[in-house]
């Protein structure tokens, strides 16, 4: 195994230490780290905020903060978990990983990739730095309507400004996937041998560079509106707010699968590893992905069902959601198809990713119902919608993302993470977050609005188990920390195959992964390219 | 590094799908706009020349034409519609007054934006006349009346009888000089 990989003798030879190493580092090990410990802490700091949010929902009534900060909460809180923690979470990953899986030996711009993530620290510095300026921080919403977000006071164009630097870096690390993956396999390696978790990722960058620019475009049209006499949205000038609603949305879509399809890629690497069969309709899988992505892009409206569409606007975009189902369909009877008759065993990894499986399907029923035209109605606004979110990303997007560090984590640091706490972290982790979501679909059923700090007091109960639910899950999320910077440190030694049953490039290379892997493209043998 | 020319070529041609992108975004404004005529999804009235010889053969249909009047919140006037109802004959012309008043002790500029609901039948208002085509000034105190001239058109589609003609009136001049 350890004859692909030269450089592992002098793995000490080229790595640059202290600081230094960190700040300038073009290396794409590094650079994967950075991007996750960076999510990590955003994980908490936006977790944090989730803490406020609960603990003001735990008993009807202004207990803690008041309403305007509430809902600052809720709007940084999202910014925060979606551009802050789970996609450089998924970027990162990329970083470490792509080249692994691939046989390349970095990413084609390596020092793009340093800025795209130096960036991040400085755009997250502008938003939350807003939270403490006069006005408070941006609170219409992380959806950013006007006219409402133009009410926003001295934290506006921080706000705007943090988009813009958030959309830049994303968009050039996806620029990075793309051309790494386009230009850089070993040869042998052909587009439909690539590992999956390459695939997702770049289909993932593709929607990254179609959609993101189109956000940018919209707040600097808010931007214009606000300081420079434009009259895009305001309705005085001949403009319309809706149109906002349809630019935003247009991005917004693909968004949420830029969130999850990096998750699908993460599950369709683990799942086969360990059932121990290879996945099953592989091709089908980068066909459904590929489906699920076009598609994206033409069903932006069933986020607008109540803005007055006209009917037959409203069908076309509840049957262009329902088609969304046959694709996703297509890779969870996959994923089932593969644990079929499989040797399995449940290692935490696994754990998580069936988890992945079953939560991510319940988040994917309730978005079903949501995007039924006429009970969307009901549905809007409500707290069934943030139920409906938080299944399909954070027991979905957030969970497979988890299974993965744990899946890797040997091959990062050259030890195995401690199993038994893995997989307590795990059961604390389902549990808690059952505990806090399910209870919000019976609440946004009956009629309980989001975005609100207060509430009936027929909604006590759900929301008090909610609330605790909420408090468990965010503290068992520190048992993780502790997991990994025990792996870090020590423990038992990880096999350069740390798996049994996993396939791929990644885990010829030793363990912990050289600082330079794959300088000279490794030869690959027809078990190789097996997934 | 291996072939560092189709990197070069990948590279560029990614970032220029992704101004291309940026710039479909301010695309769509247009595009929202020529699709929401086209449609007469957002209500917008539709304008005309009037021809004499359109008034020669108006239907025997009947259809209600409402009058709604809003105000804007930044603005200090007051605005109602002369009368609230009348009933019209498409392929007719007919005319309506609003009544606007500035409360305010200044020269307020304002803009009147229309909407015509049921959306369908916005694609069948016509205007050959109207307050809302520029911008209208009111001295301090002063009371007018403002006219709107209108026809619906013949081939209103069956089944719409009542059409509300709304009108919104924004400031311009965003101080009081």
């Amino acid at each position: 195994m350890s004859t692909l990989t030269q450089a592992n003798d002098h793995d000490h030879d080229h790595k640059p230490t202290g600081l230094k190493r960190w700040f300038f580092s073009t290396n794409h090990k590094d650079i994967g780290t950075l991007y996750l410990i960076f999510a990590l802490t955003m994980f908490f700091v936006g977790g944090s905020m989730a803490m406020i949010i609960r603990a003001e929902l735990f008993q009807p009534g202004l207990q803690f903060v008041d309403p305007q900060f509430y809902n600052s909460m809720v709007t940084v809180h999202a910014l925060i978990m979606i551009f802050g923690a789970v996609m450089p979470a998924g970027v990162g990953l990329a970083n470490w990983m792509i080249p692994l899986m691939i046989g390349a030996p970095d990413m084609a711009l390596p020092r793009m990739n340093n800025m795209s993530f130096w960036i991040l620290p400085f755009a997250f510095a502008l938003l939350i730095s807003t939270l403490f300026m006069e006005g408070g921080g941006p609170a219409g919403g992380w959806t950013m309507y006007p006219p409402l977000v133009l009410q926003t006071g001295a934290a506006f164009p921080f706000l705007i400004l943090a988009v813009h630097f958030l959309g830049i870096s994303s968009i050039m690390g996806a620029i990075n996937i793309i051309v790494t993956v386009f230009n850089m396999r070993a040869p042998g390696m052909t587009l439909m041998k690539m590992p999956l978790f390459v695939w997702t990722w770049v289909i993932t960058s593709f929607l990254l560079v179609a959609s993101l620019p189109v956000l940018a475009g919209g707040v600097t049209m808010l931007l214009t509106d606000k300081y420079f006499g434009t009259s895009f949205f305001n309705a005085a000038g001949g403009g319309d707010p809706v149109l906002f609603q349809h630019i935003f949305w247009f991005f917004g879509h693909p968004e949420v699968y830029i969130l999850a399809l990096p998750a699908f890629g993460i599950v369709s690497q683990i799942i086969p590893a360990f059932a121990r069969k290879p996945l099953f309709g592989y091709a089908s899988m980068v066909y459904a992905t590929a489906s699920i992505a076009i598609l994206s892009f033409f069903v932006w409206a069933h986020h607008m069902f109540t803005v007055g569409l006209p009917v037959k606007g409203e069908l076309f975009f509840m049957y262009a959601t329902m088609l969304i189902a046959v694709p996703t369909g297509v890779k969870v009877f996959n994923w089932m198809a593969t644990m079929w008759k499989g040797s399995m065993t449940f290692e935490t990894p696994m754990l998580f990713s069936i988890a992945f499986v079953i939560l991510f399907t319940i988040g994917g029923f309730s978005g079903l119902m949501l995007g039924i035209t006429p009970v969307d109605f009901q549905y809007h606004d409500t707290y069934f919608v943030v139920a409906h979110f938080h299944y399909v990303l954070l027991t979905g997007a957030v969970f497979a993302l988890m299974g993965a560090v744990y899946y890797w984590l040997p091959k990062w640091t050259g030890y195995m993470y401690d199993e038994k706490l893995g997989q307590i972290h795990f059961w604390l982790s389902t549990i808690t977050a059952n505990i806090l979501f399910f209870p919000q679909h019976f609440l946004g059923l009956a009629g309980m609005p989001r975005r609100i700090p207060d509430y009936n007091v027929q909604f006590a109960d759900f929301n008090m188990i909610s609330s605790i639910g909420g408090f468990a899950y965010g503290i068992s999320q520190l048992l993780f920390v502790y997991i990994v910077i025990k792996c870090v440190l020590g423990g038992k030694k990880a096999k350069a195959l740390s798996w049994e049953g996993a396939k791929g490039l990644e885990w010829t290379v030793p363990s912990p992964a050289p600082h330079h892997t794959f300088e000279t493209p490794p030869k690959l043998t027809k078990a190789m390219l097996e997934h | 590094m291996r072939n560092k020319s189709k990197i070069k070529r990948t590279t560029l041609s990614l970032v220029f799908f992704t101004v291309l992108m940026f710039g479909f975004g301010y695309a769509l404004v247009p595009l929202y706009d020529v699709f929401c005529k086209l449609t007469g999804i957002n209500g917008k009235t539709q304008r005309v020349v009037e021809l004499e010889n359109q008034q020669s053969h108006p239907s025997d249909r009947w259809v209600k034409v409402r009058f709604d009047a809003n105000i804007n919140g930044d603005l200090p006037w007051t605005l109602k519609p002369k009368v609230r109802n009348i009933k019209v004959q498409p392929g007719k012309f007919y005319e309506a007054t609003y009544i606007v008043h500035n409360n305010f002790s200044g020269d307020v500029v304002g803009q009147a934006v229309p909407s015509v609901s049921p959306s369908v039948a916005s694609l069948y208002f016509m205007k050959s006349e109207c307050f809302c085509f520029v911008n209208q000034l009111l001295k301090a105190g002063e009371t007018q009346e403002m006219l709107v001239r209108f026809e619906v058109d013949k081939d209103l589609p069956e089944g719409v009888e009542d059409i509300t003609l709304s009108y919104t009136f924004f400031r311009v001049n965003p101080d009081n000089s």
